[in-house]
């Protein structure tokens, strides 16, 4: 049996708006075994997005415990957060988020900047990471020289060029054509099946969660379906 | 190191502000060295004067002029070694914009009071024994091509000759040199024969602008200018004496407050290259807001993100003096030599602290800006 990687207990999460507590997360329960693929599934405002940046460190929880590889952090402080989410989580964004003035190759090789290692070694790795998602001969290509497939295949690359164990996804496929869409999901689906990657994906698209080994539903801040894929 | 791309990309973003800003940036320090090359120039120029030398002048004002007849009264003051004399004769060769200082001076007094100067012996024994004879500096006779023999005319605008005329013909007796690298940055200058001069002019024969005392001990200095002012004390001929350093500094300080001058307009010029650069640099983080973010995502620390954006000022604020400071250097080289300025070390300290304090001015509040982010406010576009 997997163990699990992320466990989450009582995860609740409130903003202040002027005078006004808003609770957009009510007392989460949710474990996710490692070498999952999971995508949380809601309408807008439901806090799936909420959920998926307290997962992958972006953002801190009000009460509740949230536990990822066996390190709470939940009660991690800002730079501490910050140095886990470089060891630990690859980030992939619905618009991609690329250094427009970078080239493929630099995009991905920031990462790596972070860690103590030669240039000469950032560049053997990623270009080891352009490879694995198809894209080694567009790596001196700027962003804006890209199709938008192309763009989030970098920006996979660059989420997995530190080789973390969680992939958080927010909408990786919300700006792309159907085609395009299937074959970077396809590309997920590989490395969760091949590299043992465990993934966290946020769609609306139900085409785009059949692609996630199971579904979680979330509504108006609570969990309210987790069902396995089809 | 590492993160220099990341720097450089930062910084040119958008080319043209970056091009643009910089271009200020290397006005602004072109302005800087050559003004604060001036201000080196009034302020610490005399340095390289000898501190066993005085002036001794009228007390109203160096532009009265002193009789003869101090000089041997100079001459008797205990701790005075020897005594020469210098009147300005303010004249122009061939055109008014060729103006350079001419003195009026007795050839062997001035061989005894400024050594520094280099003449070989035919040329000191050609000034002494011929009475329309001047010796011109090297840096002023390379620029006019003069040699020696050559007759050279002066408009004076201060003495007219006997006939009533201003035109004055010296022949060069000698072409003198600095005894070192510093007196010949200054040899821009002529010295004309005092025989011929006071001979020649229509009035005020008999005086000398001032007296040059060259005292056995430097460290008497101040007491040997004492005795000299105190034997002309409540005569017609009042004087001031001071040693040559101060009296250097007091006649560039004729014109005005030089360092006060140029320090207001440096002032003014950095103020307005602050705003520019300082609107420029928060400009490009405000635009840069996400992808900031995305650096806090991938496990750039707030202090590395704030880091990033300071380092990226002071490379824009660098490379801009750097740039400046150079091509301010080079164009010195391009001033007459009666401009001996140059951009000292003084002058690119000045401009190393003015590049430090900008750099912090202008990358500070954007700075702190990238420092507040906050990663999913920043994300949503909020």
């Amino acid at each position: 049996m997997a163990t699990t990687l992320v466990e989450i207990r009582g995860l609740t999460k409130a903003y202040v708006r002027g005078k006004q507590r808003v609770e957009v997360l009510h007392g989460i329960d949710l474990d996710i075994p490692e070498g999952d693929f999971v995508a949380l599934m809601g309408p807008s405002g439901s806090g799936k997005t909420t959920l998926l940046n307290l997962i992958g460190g972006l953002d801190s929880p009000s009460d509740g415990l949230l536990r990822v590889d066996g390190q709470r952090i939940d009660d991690l402080g800002s730079d501490e957060l910050a140095a886990w989410r470089a060891n630990t989580v690859g980030f992939i964004f619905q618009s991609y988020n690329l250094m427009p003035v970078l080239t493929a190759q630099k995009n991905v090789e920031l990462p790596l900047l972070l860690a103590e290692m030669s240039a000469a070694e950032r560049a053997r790795r990623a270009s080891v990471a352009l490879r694995l998602v198809g894209l080694e001969d567009r790596a001196r290509h700027k962003p804006n020289e890209l199709s938008g497939g192309q763009q989030q295949r970098v920006a996979i690359a660059r989420a997995l060029v530190s080789d973390p164990r969680l992939l958080i996804c927010d909408e990786p496929t919300g700006d792309l054509d159907r085609a395009t869409a299937d074959d970077v999901l396809r590309l997920l689906q590989q490395l969760n099946r091949e590299f043992g990657k465990t993934i966290v994906m946020v769609t609306h698209d139900p085409k785009a969660a059949e692609y996630a080994s199971r579904t979680v539903h979330l509504d108006k801040g609570t969990l309210v379906d987790q069902a396995p894929a089809h | 190191m590492k993160y220099l791309g990341l720097v450089w990309a930062g910084l040119f973003r958008k080319k043209l502000r970056t091009t643009l800003t910089l271009f200020s940036l290397v006005c602004a320090f072109v302005l800087l060295g050559l003004l604060q090359a001036v201000n080196s120039l009034f302020s610490g120029g005399a340095d390289f004067l000898g501190a066993n030398r005085l002036i001794t002048q009228a007390r109203t004002s160096f532009t009265q002029p002193l009789p003869m007849r101090l000089l041997p009264q100079i001459e008797a003051v205990p701790g005075v070694a020897r005594v020469s004399h210098s009147q300005f004769f303010g004249g122009v060769y061939q055109d008014p914009r060729n103006f350079f200082p001419q003195f009026a001076v007795n050839p062997q007094r001035l061989r005894d009071t400024y050594p520094e100067w280099v003449l070989d012996e035919d040329g000191w024994r050609r000034f002494i024994t011929t009475r329309n004879s001047t010796i011109v500096g090297r840096n002023l006779a390379d620029k006019f091509g003069w040699k020696v023999g050559d007759v050279i005319p002066l408009n004076s605008f201060i003495w007219t000759k006997t006939d009533g005329t201003r035109i004055w013909e010296w022949e060069v007796a000698g072409i003198f040199d600095g005894r070192n690298a510093e007196w010949q940055k200054r040899a821009g200058l002529m010295y004309l024969n005092y025989g011929q001069f006071d001979e020649g002019r229509a009035g005020g024969k008999g005086l000398a602008g001032v007296f040059v005392v060259v005292v056995d001990d430097p460290d008497a200095s101040e007491r040997v200018a004492a005795l000299i002012d105190e034997k002309f004390e409540n005569s017609p001929d009042e004087t001031k004496t001071q040693s040559e350093q101060e009296f250097q500094l007091g006649f560039a300080r004729q014109l005005g407050d030089i360092g006060l001058i140029v320090n207001l307009i440096t002032s003014a010029v950095f103020f307005s290259i602050l705003f520019l650069t300082g609107v420029s640099m928060s400009q490009g983080v405000r635009e840069r807001v996400p992808e900031l973010a995305v650096l806090k995502v991938l496990g750039f620390t707030d202090r590395a993100v704030m880091g990033l954006v300071l380092a990226e000022a002071f490379a824009l604020c660098f490379i801009g003096a750097l740039a400046g400071m150079l091509l301010a250097n080079f164009s010195t080289r391009f001033l007459p030599a009666e401009f001996p300025i140059e951009t000292d070390l003084r002058v690119w300290m000045i401009a190393g602290i003015s590049v430090v304090v900008l750099s912090l001015l202008v990358g500070v509040p954007p700075a702190l800006h990238a420092l507040r982010i906050k990663i999913v406010d920043a994300l949503a576009g909020r």
